[in-house]
């Protein structure tokens, strides 16, 4: 019930869209988000469209635990010297 | 799948564990409030990557544990009426009321149906039964819009057989109660849809007033552990402030729009919570204008008798505010395990008890 | 004046109401089954699926199964190929070779006649497919609303080797011995699901409901060690291994990355908070290999049809007796229990 999943917008009719997730659709209430375009990502829960997800931040996110490996790496060869 | 298989990278992960394991120059525990999370952590198995000296303890974040057994006798009661039909999330039908759970009545013959969300139970009402449906609301701050769009579209469409039976609640006053109850923790790991919600600011009073660790944390592995690992360094550093990990999907402001629906709708209110007492403005109760799809203002109950008394030894309570852990319960995994609960951390999937006897009791 | 109502523990833990708990193939399932009925009839203990029988130098596989799953029409098959590849499966895997199957229906007054032939062609088709004859039956009709469309139960007899009659029992199993899954587990409990209209959503994922006596066979014949089969059907792949755990004297470990999901099974599970491995299968089939062998039984379950997609996914281990450990995606480590209350109800 706590679950909310990404799914991908497919089609929007009025306030309702078609999302998938893996290949299976569900329908999504988007009453609380705006701005939806098809091909969005957004967080599914109990029916709703509940935020969008920023492409941008996600990248941010895994580039930023790519800097931390490498300066973990660094480090790792620093101490080897 | 996008925005999932990403965060699972079994490198990644280990890196991560390696960062942590470096950085943790003392002892820390940090105190997850969401089911999601404690779901997650378990299903993944992350206790077994941390270094022994990282604790993560499990507070209230599993909203059906939480819920008091007068909501569960009330919805009950419901039930045993012959023109009503309880619609209800699943992770709620076995939870124990005074003497029976929904899923007992439901074995009985009462009309009780899952449903995935509110506006399948309004559909229900809108289908030309002549029978009422009682949508039992449960959840946080990610739940109740969802609620609350269900409600004004009952309203707009004149749907007169629905209501709501609210037992939604807020979590930053749960997490101030246990705080200055004194709990041993250094940070919180901030329940990332809850604060996709209300903004990371809903959160920023548990480093601000208390100084204590607090990110904002998405639900896949690679989200729990960067989490940590932020939280850790927040702690060695002393610089506790309100920073988010889940980034693609929380902003310091949330959704306001959600937000606005939520206070649209409901009120807040003085609220029971299973193990707390009352918490003052923690509740969720629909407002005078939405009065009548209030399930306890139009369909009169008659008045209750029974008073709940916990089994002796249930520690259900002292769990849900991380003063204790399952294995302290002399009940866990003995006379009490999920085929035969006796307390609501038991009977939930995402329950404190539920998960670590699922996947943890060897230990 | 209040009354205080005290809580009391049923140390027994007997309910007063079969519920729908008890129909989901985990430890409730089992506890009522033990309570009520293996008790009562005197069936020896471990528990498996199809009874032995041995009668004047005949030994004999023989079992049965209710369907009563919803809907009755589903992506991948329909409650009469089901009721049919259920029961040949069951006897497969004890070692027989399936022969004879009885079928009873139960029937709704009303049920359309077409549907009734549309099922009884696809278990004559499947019956053709498995190489056994349907040679007894019985048929009932009540009223409406007495029984849901229509319910049927299949008894199964099969010819017993008697060299195999350790494969149910798990005697041969040993620390070293590999796991073998014939493909990808969950599709029949998602199929079911997204054909059930009311849950909204729309999924491509099919049944793999099939008769799997032809790849049991084959395996059978070309190899020695195989130490233990089991069908994977409600409670899944997890069932299964905690019952063999339980009834060998180590443990096992299971490892997430190597067992098989589907994609849209997958983003199902992660929707609606399943786990796959506990989700039921209608062809499905776990073998226990011996180390020296396990190698050669991969290779020739993946020259079958229905094994295409066969993979290696865990191990019997020495320590942690009694036990499922699971090895997570992550390379983290946690218990894998059997399942206790209802995932999905009606499922087979």
């Amino acid at each position: 019930m706590c679950l909310s999943i990404p799914a991908k917008v497919i089609e929007i009719n009025g306030n309702i869209a078609e999302v998938s997730v893996g290949g299976t659709t569900f329908k999504a209430g988007l009453q609380l988000i705006e701005n939806v375009e098809v091909g969005d990502y957004i967080l599914l829960h109990t029916g709703f469209a509940i935020q969008k997800i920023s492409e941008n931040e996600a990248l941010e996110t895994l580039k930023l635990l790519t800097e931390m490996e490498n300066a973990m790496n660094q480090e790792t060869s620093d101490e080897a010297c | 799948m996008k925005h999932v298989d990403e965060y699972r990278n079994k490198a990644l992960i280990e890196k991560l564990a390696a960062l942590i394991k470096r950085a943790a120059s003392r002892s820390y525990i940090f105190m997850e409030v969401c089911g999601g999370h404690t779901a997650a952590i378990h299903r993944f198995g992350i206790p077994s990557l941390l270094p022994d000296n990282v604790r993560l303890l499990s507070g209230p974040g599993c909203p059906v544990c939480v819920t008091n057994n007068s909501f569960i006798d009330k919805a009950i009661a419901y039930s045993k009426m012959e023109d009503v039909i309880i619609t209800t999330f699943g992770d709620l039908i076995r939870i124990p009321g005074s003497s029976s759970s929904l899923e007992k009545e439901k074995a009985r013959g009462a009309d009780i149906r899952i449903v995935f969300s509110g506006l399948e139970a309004l559909e229900m009402a809108k289908s030309g039964s002549d029978k009422k449906v009682i949508f039992l609301g449960i959840g946080f701050e990610t739940t109740a819009p969802g609620t609350a769009v269900t409600i004004k579209e009952a309203a707009d469409d004149g749907i007169e057989n629905f209501y709501v039976l609210s037992a939604h609640k807020v979590m930053p006053p749960a997490m101030e109660t246990i705080i200055k109850e004194g709990v041993a923790l250094d940070g919180f790991i901030c329940p990332g849809h809850v604060a996709a919600i209300t903004g990371s600011s809903a959160f920023s009073f548990i480093a601000d007033k208390y100084r204590l660790g607090c990110v904002i944390t998405g639900f896949e592995p690679v989200d729990i552990l960067q989490a940590i690992y932020m939280l850790i360094n927040q702690v060695n550093n002393d610089s506790p402030g309100a920073e988010i990990q889940y980034s693609r999907a929380v902003t310091r402001q949330g959704n306001v729009i959600a937000q606005r629906l939520i206070y649209e709708v409901f009120i807040l209110s003085d609220e029971q919570w299973r193990g707390f007492g009352v918490i003052p403005a923690s509740g969720l109760t629909l407002r005078k204008e939405y009065g009548r799809y209030d399930a306890e203002s139009s369909i009169p109950l008659p008045p209750s008798v029974n008073v709940y008394e916990e089994h002796a030894l249930c520690i259900c309570g002292e769990i849900l505010r991380g003063l204790k852990i399952p294995p302290d319960c002399r009940l866990f995994a003995g006379t009490c395990v999920p085929e035969n609960p006796v307390g609501a951390c038991m009977v939930s999937n995402e329950g404190a008890c539920n998960t670590y006897y699922k996947y943890r009791r060897n230990e | 004046m209040k009354a205080h109502v005290i809580h009391i523990i049923n140390t027994d833990g007997m309910s007063k109401h079969v519920s729908m708990s008890h129909g989901s193939g985990g430890t409730m399932t089992g506890k009522l089954i033990r309570d009520i009925f293996v008790k009562r009839f005197g069936m020896p203990e471990p528990l498996t699926d199809s009874a032995i029988l041995n009668e004047s130098g005949f030994m004999l596989a023989f079992t049965t199964d209710s369907y009563v799953v919803d809907p009755i029409i589903f992506p991948g098959g329909n409650i009469g190929k089901l009721a049919v590849c259920g029961t040949v499966n069951d006897l497969a895997v004890s070692g027989a070779t399936p022969k004879y199957v009885s079928a009873s229906f139960i029937i709704e007054e009303g049920f359309p006649v077409e549907d009734l032939i549309m099922i009884a062609d696809s278990m004559s088709d499947e019956a053709r497919k498995a190489e056994v004859n349907i040679v007894a039956g019985d048929t009932k009709v009540v009223e409406k609303g007495k029984c849901d469309k229509i319910f049927i139960t299949t008894t199964g007899i099969g010819i017993m080797r008697s060299e195999l009659e350790h494969i149910s029992t798990a005697k041969k199993v040993k620390p070293g011995d590999m796991l073998i899954i014939n493909g990808p587990i969950g599709n029949h409990s998602i199929a079911v699901l997204g054909a059930r209209k009311k849950l909204g959503f729309n999924s491509p994922v099919e049944s793999d409901c099939a008769s799997l006596n032809h790849l049991i066979r084959k395996v059978m014949d070309e190899c020695s060690e195989i130490h233990f089969m089991r069908d994977l059907t409600r409670g899944g792949l997890a069932t299964v291994v905690n019952e063999l755990a339980q009834i060998i004297s180590s443990g096992i470990v299971i490892n997430e990355s190597s067992v098989p999901v589907e994609e849209p099974v997958k983003g199902l599970c992660e929707i609606f908070g399943f786990d796959p491995l506990y989700l039921a299968n209608e062809g499905k089939v776990l073998f226990v290999a011996g180390d020296e062998e396990y190698k050669k039984v991969l290779e020739l379950m993946r020259s079958t049809p229905l094994g295409k997609y066969s993979e290696v996914i865990g191990e019997v281990v020495e320590n942690n007796r009694n036990v499922v450990v699971l090895n997570t995606s992550i390379g983290g480590q946690r218990l894998l229990d059997m399942p206790s209350g209802m995932q999905l109800p009606r499922i087979c």
